[in-house]
Formats: structure tokens, C-alpha cells, sequence
């Protein structure tokens, strides 16, 4: 599981049907901190209520998909908790 | 399996239900010399592993379901021992 923030919400009407009902969100990969890191924005499945500004984690690939009620469904990212708080080790590098 | 480096500890009170429980760590893979250095990433602890300690981390979701007694989840990246020594080339 990777930190992101999230940036924005994505809006799709039409889309495959496992997804109905989902949120899709837009995530910007960070670290604990929530400073952005080099990876691109990516559009994941919100499982957890997540809003935009929050701190979250979340799965890529296969786990992403059986995150959801029907695992067959094409999901690559999903969103599945919200950081209350990171406790870390003194001096830790990133 | 990789080697890493517990740094951190996350809190997450809402988190999806497979998570329930379950305590999450803060994981520093150990740089190859030579390599850029990897982004930590958030482990399921199944070790009772601390900070400071060096684990050995699965990254697969059957591994993961295994480890975990679960069917397959969200999880794919567990702490499955604490490394107590490894002897390497340099």
C-alpha cells in the first residue's frame, strides 16, 4: 500500500458495470508527509469515503480489484484507508 | 521477498474491512548499492515487528491471503519474519 493525496474527483456515467455506484478519485502519489513524489496522478476506485485534500493509502493491481464487492471488475487502484496519523521513526529517510 | 527497514507507523481508524485489526507499518526497502533507493511502502505486520527492526516483506496477494488467514483481499504487501541476520557478499 502506497500514501497518495487526493486531488480531485472523476465524474463517468458510463462506465463497466462492476463500477456502478462507485467514486473514482484522482490521487497524487506522496509520502507519509504528503510531499507529492515523482509518480504520475492516477485515477483510483474510493472505498473508504475519501475527500479531496485528504491523506489516504491505496493498493495497485490485482488487490485493487478484489478490494470491491465483485472482484471481477477491471479496478487497478483502489482507495482502502483514510491516515489518521504517521508515527515515525526519528530521522527516517523516505 | 525483500529485506526493509520498519520506520513508521500508520494510524488509519476507516480503512476497508479486510484491514480491520490488523496493524500497519511503515516499510524502507534496503537500497542495493549502486540502485536508487525505493519508496517505503505499508505493510500488514503478522510479526508483532517494531520500529527499527529489519523484516523481510512479501509483496503477492496470495502471499498475503495466506499469511493473513483470509480470503484474497486488498493486501498484497505483509511483514512475514524479522530478520535476526543475513550473511551477503559486499
Amino acid at each position: 500500500m502506497h500514501f497518495a493525496r487526493v486531488i480531485g474527483t472523476v465524474v463517468s456515467t458510463e462506465k463497466v458495470p462492476a463500477w456502478r455506484g462507485s467514486r473514482l478519485l484522482m490521487l497524487q502519489p506522496c509520502d507519509s508527509s504528503g510531499t507529492p513524489t515523482s509518480a504520475r496522478p492516477l485515477a483510483a476506485v474510493d472505498l473508504v469515503s475519501a475527500a479531496p485534500g485528504q491523506l489516504v493509502f491505496y493498493v495497485r493491481g490485482r488487490e485493487a480489484a478484489v478490494a470491491l464487492q465483485n472482484p471481477e471488475n477491471p479496478a487497478d487502484a483502489a482507495i482502502v484507508g483514510l491516515v489518521d496519523s504517521v508515527r515515525e521513526e526519528p530521522g527516517a529517510v523516505r | 521477498m525483500f529485506l526493509a527497514r520498519v520506520v513508521g507507523e500508520v494510524v488509519a481508524t476507516i480503512k476497508h474491512p479486510h484491514l480491520a485489526a490488523q496493524r500497519l507499518l511503515l516499510v524502507l526497502p534496503e537500497q542495493t548499492p549502486g540502485r536508487p533507493q525505493s519508496p517505503s511502502v505499508i505493510a500488514v505486520d503478522t510479526v508483532d515487528a517494531g520500529i527499527g527492526d529489519r523484516v523481510m516483506v512479501a509483496d503477492e496477494g496470495n502471499a498475503a491471503a495466506q499469511v493473513l488467514g483470509k480470503p484474497r483481499g486488498p493486501v498484497r504487501t505483509v511483514i512475514v519474519g524479522v530478520v535476526d541476520a543475513t550473511d551477503l557478499p559486499e
